[in-house]
Formats: structure tokens, C-alpha cells, sequence
């Protein structure tokens, strides 16, 4: 049993979808499938930018984009007789964020920021800094006006959600009750919390020791007069994912884990109203061999393994991926029938890893395939 | 604490952190490894520090909520074993209660988002706080305090993380340089470095994975914490041997099952090629695992997947392998 066919090609060839964002849980192949699907749409004839976020070695190097980049390089190697082009790139997510405070502060304010030990740790370990840059990266992208669609993988994030959660984290965080009180705790009315006030903070102090908060005040202090136009943008990005331009593809594997975190991002994209294309089911196992495990174990039990020990192993290894099969079909039934509006597609499963274009190109034709 | 060892036999390590990268089955290994330890009466605790209730998960259980320690399974050889979900806002309010006596008035904090903002502008304050708690965990029996464990297994942060985050020192360095918060990086870290504490990794044997075990096991070199067992997970053992599995990769190897049409056994052949071939794959990954110097334990690959009843053979497997017992 399965929902309603996702079909890519249809998207690809509507000029209206301008942003794709591949979302789902870690290790169930988003870049790939970013990648499958920009250079699907480019060879069809579309403009294409894709922006990666943690592309394994060998594909990185397939799609020229390396470690010191933060812009978009041709890939080489593309059909374009339909007239289309892919540019690809890796997001550097502490570039990005440091480009930012760059463009919209004075020279001097913007050294003192870039400088702040505080900013330094925001900008590199602060989880959520990774989701709010990508977004950033792809208003940016978006802005040039250079592509007619932007494929988006998403950061690997511990669950699902945090592509959507982790930007407004960020953005709390810096405007947060906390912070606007340490900036000004002897104004007006908050005077008379200000006994609790001062207990907190002076153990904040202890804990978090005197040279953090100050740090913290410093950089916010800076940040201040360019955190206004930072939210800004992040509103701005925001309305484009909401946008009839854009659509969500829930990427996911026939696991109990990722259909698990498929399920709350379909749910939450849902809830919010956000327009989502539909889920698409990764390392999908099949045989084309119609024979059940039950009956490949009978047989090898049958078979003298002094003659047939190729055939035994071959047997038993076939009756294991019959089970895989099996598994894997149940729970993609599952979940279509706890959700069977959403479209689906399945990505066989390849026999080895997608490093290249041309594994890449099978990919995408596997996605574009009804089964 | 210096090397106590258990008298007359027990477990062989108070702490057995075990990370890999995300995907790898981390958290089936912790809680089966759990499930192992917990032998003769003895009690277990099993925790994780990223809120995935992954522990609830695998063992079928309800979420595990703010810091209770609550029994998860009995397991058959006459143990116990209890889950505790970390969370470093309570345990930061924890903290202030014992050095700093807050409180009520502590939890009155979260009104102001005291705790949420330093929890957040400091990942090393966080990362203090949760380690910290382990810590305090592990602590208790030696300080014969109640509700004590024979060991403790944390269900660490994944591969890319793991160095960072047990790195202690390094997390406070921009913190207070005195007080409490040093004081507890420094006992954490002598315990975490201590004979009685291990890390292992999970790995599936793929590129990736094995490339990032390989990566963590050196940035934990310089911290003098010891690692234990490389446990390659959903390994498909062969009783062929190496020229068998390149022939047959090769497609070289024409399989005949009596009484199948050629179409069958071409078929059946064009699978055998591509599994032998990911097989020889996976043996080049078990090699490269090999050149780390470390022991090596590998569980079976289980295709109907992973289930309370499943951690039983996970333990089995474990208890097999790894050197887990004193005497």
C-alpha cells in the first residue's frame, strides 16, 4: 500500500517552483537526494543552484565544491543541450554568519564583533547557528536573481524539526528577556525585581564566570544596531519558505527511526501550512528474484554444501534481503496509511556509495520513476 | 578517584561511554551493553544528554521525564537496569541549589530565561553540566551514597561531537577560572581519564562511518581517555573465502540451483555479485579498523530490526566480546 506518486519531474518542469528544501532526519541521504534533484532539473533545462551543507568527500569533489568556498562553481560534466546549468556549493556556515556582520556594520564595529570571544563561540558552536546561515545563504542566493531554482539540503540535525526550531533559537537567544535585563537591570519598573534580579545574576557571574557576561554585553552591544536588519532577513527567508514558490520534500529511509522523524516533519509542515511536495523514501530494497525467503532457506537446506556452497550462501543471502524487503514494505505501509495524503517516491537501493554524477544521474531517474 | 578495583570480581569499568557516528545504532549498543552488566543483582544505569528519549525508545518504555532514574527492564541473569535522560537546564539548577543554596529562588530563574540563556550562550557550561551529572552518578557508590550503580553507561554524543564534548578542561577554559565550576571540570576529568572508564564506538562498516570513527579515536588521543572496543554493528559474517567473494563479485561465478530456469540463477547470480561485492566492501573497512590497534567485536545484522526482545541477543553478543568483567 502507498500514497499518491510524487512526481519530480512535474515539479521540475514548473517554472514556479523556485526553491525546493530537503529536509529530514540525519544519514538518510538529503544530499544526495539535493543533489540527484538539481542536476536532474539542470540536464532538463532549469537554472539550477544547490546548496549543500555536509556533502560526504568523494561527491564534494564530484561537484567541484570544496572546503574554502562560500559561493556557487559551475559543476562540469552536465548535459546542458536543454539549455539548463547547475552551480553547486558547500555552506560555510561561519563565513556566511561573518560576511553578515561585515555588510551591514561600519568597518571598526565590525572588527570589534568578529573579534568578541563570544561571537567567535556563537558562530561556530552554537547549535542552531548551522540552520539560521542556511537560511541566510539562501535569501542571499535567492536575492542575486542568477538562478531560476534553488535546491536547499538542510543542516544534519539531531531531530527533523531543528531546521525549522533552531533559527528562532538563535534569534530568542540574542533578543531574550535575560540578555535585554543584563543590558539594563537598574531601569524604571525592574527596579523592584531587582533584589532577585541580583541574586541570579551574581550567581550567573560566579557560574558562568565575570568575563563571559561582559563579553556577552559587549557583543550584543555591537550587534544591536545590525541585529534589527539580522532579524529582518531571518523574517524575510521565512516568508519564502512559506512562499507558492517554494516546496518541501521530506526525505527519509524505510527505518523505524527516520519514518519516525518523517512523520513529525510532515506533521509540523502541515500544521504550519507549509507547502510540502511530498516524502521521499531513500535505499529502498527490492529483488528481481520471485522467491520468498521462506522458500530460498527451504532450498539451501536441501543442496549438499560440498557441491553447492556458492549456491547455499547465495541462497541465504538472497533470503535476507527478502526479509529486509518484507520490513521495509511494512513499515512504508504504515506509514502511508497513518498519512495517506501525502505523495510519495522510492530511491531504489544502489550497490555502492553515490559519489559521481553518473550514480547521481540514477538516482534521480530512480526518483523520477513511478514504481 | 584513582583505580579502585572491585575485590572479589565485578564489573571491570564504573563508566563505559559509548558514541558513533548517528545512524550507526549507538543507542541499541549502549542500552544491550547495559543489559549485559546487569548480572547477579546488580544495578545499571544507562543515560543519554541530547533529549532524544532514545533510551525510552529501545526499551519500550514511556519518555523518561526531567531527572528521574527509573527502572527500565530486570534482565534475565537477575539485574537491573535504570534510565536517566540528562537535561542541563535541571541540572544546572541542581548545581546552583548545592554550591550556590538558590533554590527556590532558583527556580524561580527560568522566569527571567537565566537558565535557558546560560545554558545556551555557554556549550561548554553545557557540556559541564551534563558530564557533570554522570559524574555524580558514577561517584555514588564509592561515596556510599543510596540509589548507587555497579556501573554506568552513557549514551554519548555522536562521533563528531565526542572529543568536544568530554574535553572538560577545555570547555571551561573561557568560563570562571576558579570556583565550583572548575572544581567540578577538574574532578570529571580525573575521573573520565581514570582505568575505570572507557569509550567505545559503534560503527557500521561504510565509508563514512569509519572515517569518522577513526577521526574521533584521534582527537581523543590527547586527552588521555581511554578508549575500549571498536563494536562494527549489522555485520553480515561470510563462510566464504576472499577468492570465492571476488569471483563471485566479479560475476564470474554462474550459480546453478537444480530445477530453476537460467533466468532464475542469472538472476539469483546478478544479487550474489553485488552483496559479495559489498561484503568484500566491508571487509576493506574492517581492515582499515584494524590499523587502529584497538579490539574489534562485531553484531550480526538483524533484519527485522531492533526490539526489547532483540537487546537480549545484542548483550549475549556483547557479553561474548567485550571485556567487561574483573576475575
Amino acid at each position: 500500500m502507498s500514497g499518491p506518486f510524487l512526481d519530480i519531474d512535474r515539479i521540475i518542469a514548473d517554472r514556479e517552483t523556485k526553491i525546493v528544501i530537503c529536509c529530514g532526519s540525519g544519514g538518510v541521504g538529503k544530499t544526495t537526494t539535493s543533489a540527484a534533484l538539481a542536476l536532474r532539473a539542470a540536464e532538463a533545462g532549469r537554472t539550477v543552484v544547490v546548496l549543500t551543507i555536509d556533502p560526504a568527500k568523494r561527491l564534494a569533489q564530484s561537484l567541484g565544491v570544496g572546503e574554502l568556498d562560500n559561493s556557487p562553481r559551475p559543476v562540469g560534466q552536465l548535459d546542458t543541450s536543454a539549455g539548463g546549468r547547475l552551480d553547486a556549493m558547500m555552506l560555510d556556515m561561519k563565513r556566511t554568519f561573518d560576511d553578515v556582520v561585515i555588510s551591514q556594520s561600519r568597518p571598526d564595529k565590525a572588527a570589534a564583533i568578529l573579534q568578541n570571544p563570544f561571537y567567535e563561540a556563537l558562530s561556530s558552536s552554537f547549535s542552531g547557528t548551522q540552520e539560521y546561515m542556511a537560511m541566510e545563504k539562501l535569501g542571499q542566493l535567492h536575492a542575486q536573481g542568477r538562478w531560476d531554482l534553488i535546491v536547499v539540503d538542510t543542516p544534519p540535525a539531531r531531530s527533523a524539526l531543528d531546521f525549522l526550531d533552531a533559527p528562532e533559537h538563535l534569534s530568542s537567544l540574542l533578543d531574550g528577556r535575560f540578555l535585554r535585563l543584563l543590558l539594563a537591570p537598574a531601569r524604571g519598573p525592574l527596579r523592584l525585581m531587582s533584589v532577585g534580579f541580583n541574586l541570579v545574576s551574581s550567581a550567573m557571574d560566579k557560574v558562568l564566570g565575570g568575563q563571559v557576561i561582559s563579553d556577552v554585553k559587549t557583543f550584543v552591544t555591537a550587534f544591536e544596531a545590525l541585529f534589527g536588519g539580522f532579524r529582518n532577513r531571518a523574517e524575510q527567508t521565512l516568508q519564502l519558505l512559506s512562499s507558492r514558490h517554494t516546496t518541501f520534500l521530506v526525505v527519509a529511509t524505510p527505518q523505524r527511526d527516520a519514518l519516525r522523524e518523517a512523520a513529525y516533519f510532515v506533521d509540523r509542515l502541515v500544521e504550519e501550512r507549509m507547502p510540502l511536495a511530498g516524502v521521499v523514501l531513500n535505499r529502498v530494497h527490492s529483488s528481481a528474484l520471485d522467491v520468498s525467503a521462506d522458500r530460498a532457506r527451504a532450498l539451501a537446506e536441501d543442496l549438499d554444501p560440498n557441491e553447492s556452497g556458492l549456491e547455499i550462501e547465495a541462497l541465504r543471502l538472497h533470503a535476507r534481503l527478502m526479509r529486509v524487503i518484507d520490513l521495509e514494505k511494512r513499515l512504508i505501509a504504515r506509514f502511508a496509511s497513518s498519512r495517506p495524503t501525502i505523495a510519495e517516491t522510492r530511491v531504489r537501493a544502489l550497490p555502492t556509495d553515490v559519489t559521481d554524477l553518473e550514480s547521481l544521474r540514477r538516482v534521480g531517474a530512480s526518483m523520477a520513476q513511478p514504481d | 578517584m584513582t583505580g579502585v578495583r572491585p575485590p572479589f570480581g565485578g564489573p571491570r569499568h564504573s563508566l563505559h561511554i559509548v558514541s558513533g557516528k548517528g545512524g550507526t545504532g549507538k543507542t541499541t549498543v549502549a542500552a544491550g551493553l547495559a543489559c549485559a552488566l546487569a548480572t547477579r543483582g546488580r544495578r545499571i544505569l544507562v543515560c543519554e544528554v541530547e533529549g532524544r528519549q532514545g533510551i525510552a525508545e529501545v526499551f519500550g518504555v514511556g519518555p523518561l521525564k526531567g531527572s528521574e532514574e527509573r527502572r527500565v527492564t530486570r534482565t534475565p541473569a537477575g539485574g537491573a537496569v535504570f534510565g536517566l535522560a540528562v537535561d542541563a537546564e535541571d541540572a544546572l539548577l541542581e548545581y546552583l541549589e548545592t554550591f550556590y543554596h538558590l533554590g527556590l529562588a532558583g527556580r524561580a530563574l527560568d522566569k527571567f530565561g537565566a537558565v535557558d540563556f546560560a545554558t545556551s550562550i555557554a556549550p561548554g557550561l553545557r557540556d559541564v553540566l551534563l558530564t557533570g551529572k554522570v559524574y555524580e552518578a558514577v561517584r555514588r557508590k564509592v561515596r556510599n551514597r543510596p540509589n548507587s550503580y555497579d556501573a554506568v553507561v552513557l549514551d554519548a554524543p555522536p562521533t563528531g561531537r565526542i572529543a568536544a564534548f568530554l574535553n572538560v578542561h577545555e570547555a571551561v577554559s573561557g568560563l570562571a577560572k576558579m570556583g565550583p565550576i572548575r572544581g567540578q571540570a577538574d574532578s570529571i576529568m580525573e575521573v573520565l581519564r581514570s582505568a575505570r572508564t572507557v569509550v567505545h564506538f559503534v560503527t557500521l562498516l561504510e565509508d563514512m562511518p569509519v572515517t569518522e570513527t577513526e577521526e574521533a579515536v584521534m582527537a581523543l588521543r590527547p586527552t588521555g581517555i581511554r578508549v575500549g572496543t571498536v563494536i562494527e554493528n549489522m555485520v553480515s559474517a561470510t563462510p566464504l573465502r576472499p577468492a570465492e567473494l571476488a569471483a563471485a563479485a566479479a560475476g564470474q561465478v554462474a550459480l546453478n540451483v537444480p530445477g530453476w530456469s537460467a533466468a532464475q540463477n542469472a538472476a539469483l547470480g546478478a544479487e550474489f555479485a553485488i552483496a559479495a561485492a559489498q561484503t568484500a566492501e566491508q571487509q576493506i573497512r574492517h581492515d582499515r579498523l584494524l590499523t587502529l590497534g584497538l579490539p574489534l567485536a562485531q553484531l550480526d545484522f538483524d533484519p527485522a530490526g531492533i526490539d526489547a526482545g532483540a537487546l537480549v541477543d545484542v548483550a549475549r553478543q556483547l557479553s561474548a566480546q567485550l571485556d567487561l568483567e574483573v576475575g
